[in-house]
């Protein structure tokens, strides 16, 4: 919210410096975002008289002697046109700076320092201002917007600093307003806050004005209450439509808002004073003399003032006369009644419209503006009350119009005042925890217009009208004395009161955290991705037209369509990554994913979806194989002490012949394998990518594991390794279950070395595995591992056709 | 036989010298100490042949050249081998400066780094750690934390919707009501998790993570609140960093504060993190409002709470002085190699 100072020092004195004020309204609860300094970029420039003006023969320029006061006579060198003998313009002294502009003397083009210097062979300290070297509009100061000099008025003091004279001293406040203090989105609404927080009185604007005594034959009716619970119109005549005085136009522009004519400058000016939102209707274009605040009718067409055309539905709420809308509610007045010059008698509008419709409306129909902003923030019907009556006292004021007797005024609770309400200090000092003194209570809610007094223990206040926010609580009041009495007042302690409790993490939360350490020890780096993705991805894995991961959730206001969908596997994420990687020239990298997918049970959603806890595990460049990321999963097991088993599997994604299912318990959990030659080169990727993606969700359950101690064996363990010769379709795994289900002794059957040679025949490889026996009970002789050996290689050739090599 | 042995002494004396080798000394020490062919050992069986009076002296002078010649072997040996090591040492010497052998390194994501010092800063008071779903109803996200459909605070952030009545949380207050409506005070709750608004540019991720806390009870005040705060920042931020609350709102909190912490960068004189002002805002927090208590069954005339709210990313960006948002989603390697453990 823009705030000029000078604004808020019509309603209230500010002593202190901008910084002080700032630092006060901060800790008040209201953030001065920026200070806007005007003229800030302006110094050295007093009211210069010119006294003697020549022009140099053959140039535009006259030589001039102006008179400075006190700073002394000099001679200056200038261009304009509008220079003369006897006249006051803005002198801009050696040293001085300004706007330089460009040769079109309109556009700034940074500030420049005032130096002595000879134009044509004559002398020249200093120099003569146009108001855009000023950094002035013609709304900020009439006659700025002339080309030439700016032009100042025969009394200015000669020599004085010229910036308090064309009002480049003003400060405004960019003040951040949070939700709760719509009162606050306004001049007054500031200007009492700056009251309670100087500890200064606050006065109101001056609401007066004299009625003509004449009525109107005129008729409002709301027929839509609920939308519009107050609606105030007050009839003007004579009014003659004319420029707003050039005090208005300048406060416009400190806010924001451009001049218009004066009717409508009064409806933008109590806008920003008082936060009221206002209307003025020509009131030759209201058929039948009627206003009818009512939903419109569906296909109800209207152009507004900014001749965009809308066809209404019955949910948005209209000002009709007799047979047509004649305005937007709260929105925007119609193109067919607006102010024109010709004007010569108004209906102004004062109304509260229920925020929540005037923010559905204008979503629907994509329109907004300063009025609708303000709506939707909230506006209070004290606002709606006083408001009318400052732009009618401003109507007499500029001689815009006589104000008749015509009120009309519509509300669901006719009453606008003071709420009474009580509450227990106790429950106050018991919500802040340090007991305030009654004093401050009393200081701080009567400089918040509270008018509080205590009795005993009961606190009592009248709520002022404007203060919607606060709700009957003990809550409430506490916020208010706090804020104003400073929380530097609360003496910080440790849950004295409450009771201990067990806090820490829970147990699935400790598996999460167990794992993740687990792959950083692998040399996995942690990733966070986005939960949602894009259609592209779907496609990008080659998932078929019927794949589960088909059906995502999808977002029905998604910032892009790359971020669409609710994530159903990880992978698409994962695979992005190695290639941004591998584009940024790093050229190998392990990451890990942990997070949800996303399960609808309905789509659209009608209950909550399932949220699966997913590992997606990446690994990328020459260094990477199969068998490196294997070592994750195998880590993950030996972690939580469980087994995985393998096969081979295929996935539309993946490579052929590195794929495989990972199997817990006989359950396919997950699938790893290399990304296919296919995506790899629609990718330009050239590094093996691996990947891997566990349903980490079924695997948990199985992570219960009680660490339990197995004594160990006093007898010493034998290793044996065997050389086997096999068909080259057997697998490592499926060899080491049959030699590992032949002998209960056998803790260790691993694989070490794989070998292929003619000797050994085609189509067949030699494998060598170690085997480990612990016995449990004695030890073991030669002849009786020689016994287990044998009965292993019995089986093995049973079942697989397996020699010894 | 005299003269063999002076011989056999001229010929050590001669060459014992001219080994540099612990292998060649011991080839040369076998030709004359050898038990079976060694001439030393030859000369003691030929003793037999030697006249009966004569074989006492002989004997002896064998027995001392043996002597002689065993000592000096073994003299010359240590040499040699000391020689041998030296030069071992010398062809095994590295240049220390060369790199060592890369060993992988991983790490957990700055994210997870900061959520699991707070979460055992907390757990440590007694916080239990809930994880709330992060799709949820317009009732739990909005309406329970008493912002009804018209008020002003739910246009603050702009929420992804999946349906009608679901969508992605905006803070994981939301978690808080399923908990109050199920458990009773005392509570002491920390819920990390994700959380999402419909915002993407220089300093806003659509997606970025929350921590929030939540404790009720009986006699819970604003003095406890920024008690627990002021033990936090010093635990996150470090000894003597102050913290300062300031007015603020939020429709589920009354009062309700932001929280300032003292830079820890300057110490409060003011430098570029804090852009002068010798304070960093790190959290918003209030007490609980009674609407809220009373949404989820809980009395507010008995009970009273606070609750606050960081942003993990921002936490994280403070610490660590990561200076953009989006590198946090992005795994770049060059990234992540600098967290790692």
């Amino acid at each position: 919210m823009l705030a000029p100072l000078s604004w808020l020092k019509d309603y209230v004195e500010i002593d202190v410096s901008p910084k002080e004020l700032e630092e006060k309204l901060f800790s008040a609860g209201f953030e001065v975002e920026e200070v806007k300094e005007i003229g800030k970029d302006i110094s050295g420039v007093v009211v210069g008289l010119v006294e003697t003006c020549e022009k140099i023969p053959d140039t535009h320029i006259s030589v001039c002697t102006v008179n400075c006061g006190e700073k002394g006579s000099f001679q200056i060198c200038c261009g304009a046109d509008n220079v003369r003998v006897g006249k006051k313009f803005p002198a801009a002294l050696v040293g001085a700076t300004v706007y330089a502009t460009a040769k079109d003397h309109v556009t700034v083009e940074g500030v420049m320092t005032i130096k002595a210097g000879k134009l044509r062979g004559q002398e020249s300290c200093g120099m003569l201002c146009s108001g855009v070297e000023l950094g002035l509009s013609e709304e900020m100061y009439p006659g700025a917007g002339y080309m030439g000099l700016l032009e100042l008025p025969d009394d200015a003091p000669v020599g004085a600093d010229i910036k308090p004279l064309v009002g480049l001293d003003e400060v405004v406040f960019d003040v951040a307003i949070t939700a709760n203090r719509p009162d606050c989105q306004s001049i007054i609404g500031l200007a009492r806050e700056v009251a309670a927080v100087l500890k200064k009185p606050f006065c109101l604007p001056d609401l007066s004005y004299t009625e003509n005594g004449e009525t109107l034959p005129f008729t409002i009716r709301v027929e839509a209450p609920d939308l519009c619970p107050r609606y105030i119109g007050h009839a003007v005549k004579n009014v003659r439509i004319a420029p707003s005085p050039a005090w208005m136009q300048k406060r416009l522009a400190l806010v924001g808002v451009s001049a218009i004519s004066n009717v409508v400058d009064i409806t933008n000016y109590v806008l920003k004073e008082f936060g009221q939102p206002m209307h003025a209707f020509d009131r030759r274009d209201l058929k039948d003399d009627c206003i009818i605040v009512r939903r419109a009718k569906e296909g109800e067409v209207i152009v507004t003032l900014d001749e965009k055309e809308f066809s209404l539905k019955s949910d948005h709420l209209v000002i009709c006369d007799r047979s047509r809308p004649v305005a937007l509610a709260g929105i925007m007045g119609g193109l067919n009644s607006e102010i024109k010059d010709d004007t010569t008698e108004v209906m102004l509008e004062a109304a509260k419209f229920a925020r929540d419709s005037i923010r559905k409306t204008g979503r629907s129909l994509g329109q907004a503006s300063d009025s609708s902003a303000r709506f939707e923030k909230g506006v209070d019907e004290y606002s709606t009350v006083m408001g009318m009556k400052r732009a009618l006292h401003l109507v007499e004021k500029l001689g815009a119009g006589t104000v008749t007797s015509y009120h009309c005024e519509v509300a669901v609770n006719p009453a606008v005042e003071s709420r009474p309400l009580s509450v227990s200090l106790k429950k106050i000092n018991a919500l802040l925890g340090v007991e305030v003194p009654e004093e401050e209570v009393m200081r701080h809610l009567s400089a918040l217009g509270f008018e509080p007094s205590i009795a005993g223990d009961t606190l009592s206040v009248l709520v002022p009208p404007y203060r919607d926010d606060i709700d009957n609580s003990a809550a409430d009041l506490a916020e208010e004395i706090i804020r104003s009495w400073g929380y530097e007042n609360i003496r910080p302690r440790f849950l004295d009161l409450a009771r201990v409790t067990a806090g820490g993490r829970t147990e699935e939360q400790k598996k999460e955290y167990k794992l993740k350490q687990t792959l950083c020890r692998l040399g996995f780096y942690e990733s966070i991705f986005y939960s949602f993705f894009s259609p592209k991805d779907l496609d990008l894995i080659r998932l078929p037209e019927d794949a589960p991961e088909r059906r995502a959730i999808r977002l029905m206001n998604p910032l892009t369509e790359d971020l669409s969908l609710m994530r159903t596997t990880l992978t698409p994420s994962m695979i992005n990554a190695a290639v941004r990687n591998l584009r940024r020239g790093n050229t190998e990298g392990r990451f890990f994913e942990l997070a949800r997918i996303f399960r609808a049970k309905s789509l659209p959603l009608t209950e909550y979806p399932e949220e699966r806890q997913t590992l997606c595990i990446g690994a990328f460049g020459d260094s990477e194989s199969f068998f490196t990321l294997k070592s994750a999963p195998e880590a993950i097991a030996d972690a939580f002490g469980i087994r995985f088993t393998y096969r081979k599997a295929t996935r539309p994604h993946l490579h052929g012949g590195m794929t495989a299912e990972i199997l817990c318990d006989g359950e396919v959990i997950g699938v790893m394998g290399r990304l296919s030659y296919e995506i790899c080169e629609e990718l330009s990727v050239e590094k093996p990518v691996f990947l891997l993606e566990m349903d980490f969700a079924a695997l948990s359950p199985k992570l219960d594991r009680k660490l339990r101690y197995a004594p160990i064996s006093r007898f010493a363990t034998v290793k044996r390794d065997l050389a086997l010769v096999a068909d080259e379709a057997l697998t490592c795994g499926e060899i080491s279950e049959a030699i590992r289900s032949s002998c209960k002794y056998l803790t260790e059957v691993s694989l070490f070395d794989v070998y292929r040679s003619e000797n050994i025949g085609q189509g067949k490889k030699s494998m060598a595995f170690n085997l480990v026996f612990t016995p449990t009970d004695h030890e073991f002789g030669d002849d009786e591992i020689e016994k287990y050996v044998q009965k292993i290689l019995k089986k093995l050739s049973f079942l697989y056709q397996i020699t010894l090599r | 036989m005299k003269e063999q042995l002076s011989e056999i002494r001229r010929e050590i004396e001669e060459k014992i010298h001219t080994f540099d080798s612990s292998r060649s000394l011991y080839e040369f020490r076998k030709i004359f100490l050898d038990n079976k062919e060694g001439k030393i050992s030859l000369l003691m069986k030929g003793l037999k042949d030697v006249p009966k009076e004569e074989r006492p002296a002989v004997g002896k002078s064998i027995n001392e050249v043996k002597e002689w010649a065993l000592s000096l072997f073994e003299e010359t040996d240590r040499e040699i081998h000391k020689l041998e090591l030296e030069r071992k040492i010398a062809s095994e010497a590295v240049d220390v400066t060369e790199p060592a052998v890369k060993t992988r390194r991983g790490g957990l994501h700055p994210n997870t780094l900061v959520q699991n010092e707070l979460i055992d800063i907390f757990a440590s008071m007694g916080f239990e750690i809930f994880e709330g779903s992060e799709i949820e109803t317009d009732y739990y996200n909005f309406t329970a934390l008493n912002t009804p459909e018209d008020h002003p605070a739910r246009d603050m952030q702009d929420t992804f919707y999946l349906s009608p009545g679901f969508l992605l949380r905006t803070q994981t207050s939301a978690g808080q009501i399923h908990v109050m409506e199920k458990s009773r005070p005392p509570i002491k709750i920390l819920s990390p998790g994700k959380v999402f608004r419909s915002d993407d540019d220089a300093t806003h991720s659509p997606m970025f993570s929350q921590m929030e806390g939540l404790v009720v009870d009986r006699g819970i005040s604003v003095c406890d609140l920024q008690g627990m705060l002021d033990l936090f920042s010093q635990k996150i931020f470090g000894q003597g960093v102050k913290t300062r609350l300031r007015p603020s709102y939020f429709p589920f909190t009354e009062p309700s504060v932001e929280v300032d912490v003292s830079c820890f960068e300057c110490g409060g004189k003011g430098c570029k993190l804090c852009k002068g002002t010798g304070w960093i805002e790190v959290l918003g927090a209030g007490m609980v409002n009674r609407h809220v208590l009373e949404n989820c069954g809980i009395d507010p005339e008995e009970y009273t709470g606070f609750a606050f709210g960081m942003g993990v990313e921002r936490i994280a960006m403070l610490k660590y002085g990561i200076n953009n948002i989006k590198t946090l989603f992005e795994s770049d390697t060059r990234f992540a190699e600098q967290f790692a453990d």
